[in-house]
């Protein structure tokens, strides 16, 4: 600490003026580098989706067996894709807010020029990409090896992958807020990762349901977005037969409004329950 | 380096005004702010003191816009620092209490997240390198010691060139060598023009480095003004111990008196003259005073003064005249001095 301060003026330069973007970009990168760190995490986010696959497949091939209508290659693809968005998204996230919270570093980057706003996405962004770039691999790839369809719609496909990024951020950080510990995790996001799972139409397609089990599925905060996405990929969400891009709009709209009235019911959760600090 | 004083006193950039805050609501709620007035000039280094639980750091954050006060009004560089924070929050910098970085990351990590999300930034190493800590760059934060954690988030208040700089007890869980450094450091960014608050236990690092304080008790600010305002008007102390076989009894001074036991607290108010009178009864009884101590009025003294007259009242309020410190519990006779 031998060093005279430099003044303002000195032989250094300032460095540029922080926007959005440079901060969503700094907290991005040193949250990237923390996932890469934590070997539970990596694991967590990697393999764990993976496993599911190879549940998912054994789920859908029996349920094919009962069904024969079914579509067993596209659910796969489809169920897959959702669960990366979902899975990876949700459940990571919600650990690292927690991780953060208890270190104090929530409070910390509050005092700095970062919007909350800014803070809860900024966390998010290697969450997102990881989620995304799995989603790519296998959507892509699952199309092309087992010769689906081109997606009908990629403007709903669009809207759908918005809609449930964007409400799994809001629940990432609602759960954050009951739950305490990193460890606790998994069991705080049990709920609502089974309604993923079981309930959005992913590992049992709601076609195969009972009409009464599948309308109040269809309610689920996370089927409508997922729905807008199979609306939009293949024209149908299973309740009729598939149409082509002008009748997947009408197909989509119910689904739009739901997944819409979701998103707002858990960023309104989220804006009121988060918590920036450990409870003393 | 030049110190340049606080230059135009009405030229503040920290104005607080009746400022409260409370937690929770009705009978179980907690008031921990009651109605604190402050003023900061541009360029002046002010400390805020206070025991523990007097409300220092919940006026901090309220002065830092960490949240909105429940009455009263905060002006920092002329804007609300809650409500215009964008307008803020470029132009200070802020060291919590306690730090709040990712253990993962390396000091060197830190410091680029933070500069991505800080306008005007020095360069990290050259933030590092202020704070000493330019060696352990490539450290992860979790390995770094109590004091040097302290020290990265020092670092990271003056990323930014902060024009007002808030410091949380800066100090605290430093050893006394990086405990001088900081001081070092913060008397120079003072020098410099930097606007700073800071709070802290030490009573020593505000008699150090603060141009004014205050001093806090129970959400009210007590007392305030330079070092010398506040130790004015407070007695300086003589402390001994008298011998075993007694038999002689002490000589009049102008001085109170305080007997516990063998023990002889005295506090006077002109120092020189009262020890001149007690050393020369001393001399011609021929008794050996133990333990002899004498020193000026500290903050220190005027400090737990204040804090224990502000104690003995409920509700808390402004202290009253100074002079009247009285050390709780010790028999007590005035010794009014006719000798003189």
């Amino acid at each position: 600490m031998t060093t005279a301060v430099p003044t303002a003026t000195g032989p250094t330069t300032a460095g540029p003026r922080s926007t959005t973007a440079r901060r969503l970009l700094a907290l991005g990168r040193a949250e990237a580098t923390l996932l890469l760190r934590n070997r539970t995490a990596l694991f967590t986010a990697l393999l764990l989706p993976l496993f599911l696959l190879f549940t998912l497949r054994g789920t859908l091939t029996q349920q094919a067996e009962d069904h024969p209508g079914l579509d067993v290659d596209s659910l796969l693809v489809y169920g897959s894709v959702g669960m990366m968005l979902g899975f990876v998204v949700y459940y990571n996230l919600t650990a690292a807010y927690v991780a953060r919270r208890g270190e104090l570093v929530l409070k910390r980057l509050r005092t700095g020029e970062a919007r909350d706003i800014e803070i809860m996405l900024g966390t998010a962004v290697p969450s997102l990409v990881l989620a995304l770039l799995m989603a790519a691999v296998i959507g892509i790839g699952g199309s092309v090896a087992l010769h689906l369809a081109v997606p009908v719609n990629p403007l709903l496909m669009l809207a759908g992958l918005v809609l449930i990024l964007a409400t799994m951020i809001a629940m990432a950080a609602l759960s954050s807020s009951f739950t305490k510990t990193v460890e606790s995790a998994g069991i705080t996001t049990m709920p609502i990762m089974l309604v993923i799972q079981l309930g959005s139409g992913l590992f049992i397609p709601l076609e195969v349901m009972p009409d009464r089990v599948a309308d109040v599925c269809r309610l689920l905060p996370t089927t409508p977005a997922y729905q807008l996405i199979r609306v939009g990929w293949f024209g149908t969400d299973g309740s009729s037969a598939a149409t082509g891009f002008a009748g997947s709009w009408g197909t989509a709209a119910p689904h739009l409004v739901t997944a819409a009235v979701w998103l707002g019911l858990a960023v309104w959760g989220a804006v009121r329950y988060f918590r920036w600090e450990p409870r003393r | 380096m030049e110190t340049s004083q606080p230059s135009r006193p009405d030229d503040s950039v920290i104005e607080v005004t009746d400022l409260h805050r409370r937690y929770g609501s009705g009978t179980t709620g907690y008031h921990a702010v009651q109605g604190v007035d402050l003023t900061v000039g541009r360029g002046e280094l002010f400390a805020l003191l206070g025991t523990n639980g007097a409300g220092k750091t919940s006026t901090m954050e309220l002065i830092e816009g960490l949240a909105a006060p429940s009455g009263g009004t905060v002006r920092v560089l002329g804007h609300d620092p809650h409500r215009e924070r964008a307008a803020v929050r470029p132009r200070i910098g802020i060291m919590l209490q306690e730090g709040g970085f990712p253990g993962d990351l390396t000091a060197a990590e830190t410091g680029r997240a933070w500069a991505g999300m800080t306008s005007g930034t020095r360069p990290v190493e050259e933030a590092l390198e202020l704070v000493g800590l330019a060696h352990r760059r490539d450290v992860r934060v979790k390995q770094l010691s109590g004091g040097e954690r302290r020290r990265l988030d020092l670092a990271m208040a003056l990323l930014g060139r902060p024009e007002v700089l808030f410091l949380d007890e800066p100090s605290t869980g430093l050893d006394p060598e990086a405990r001088a450094a900081v001081w070092r450091l913060v008397r120079e960014l003072r020098a410099q023009g930097t606007t700073v608050l800071l709070t802290t236990h030490y009573l020593e690092e505000a008699e150090e480095l603060a141009d004014r304080l205050a001093i806090m008790h129970g959400g009210r600010v007590v007392t305030s003004g330079t070092v010398a305002e506040v130790i004015a008007g407070r007695p300086s102390r003589i402390s001994f111990e008298l011998p075993a076989f007694g038999g002689t009894s002490l000589p009049p001074l102008a001085a109170e008196v305080a007997v516990d036991g063998r023990k002889v607290t005295v506090q006077t108010t002109d120092l020189q003259q009262t020890l001149y009178d007690l050393l020369g009864w001393a001399h011609r009884h021929g008794i050996a005073l133990g333990a002899l101590d004498a020193r000026s009025a500290s903050l220190e003294e005027a400090f737990l003064a204040i804090a224990s007259e502000a104690a003995n009242q409920a509700p808390p309020q402004a202290a009253p005249p100074s002079g009247t410190a009285a050390p709780a519990r010790t028999a007590r006779r005035r010794l009014i001095g006719s000798a003189r």
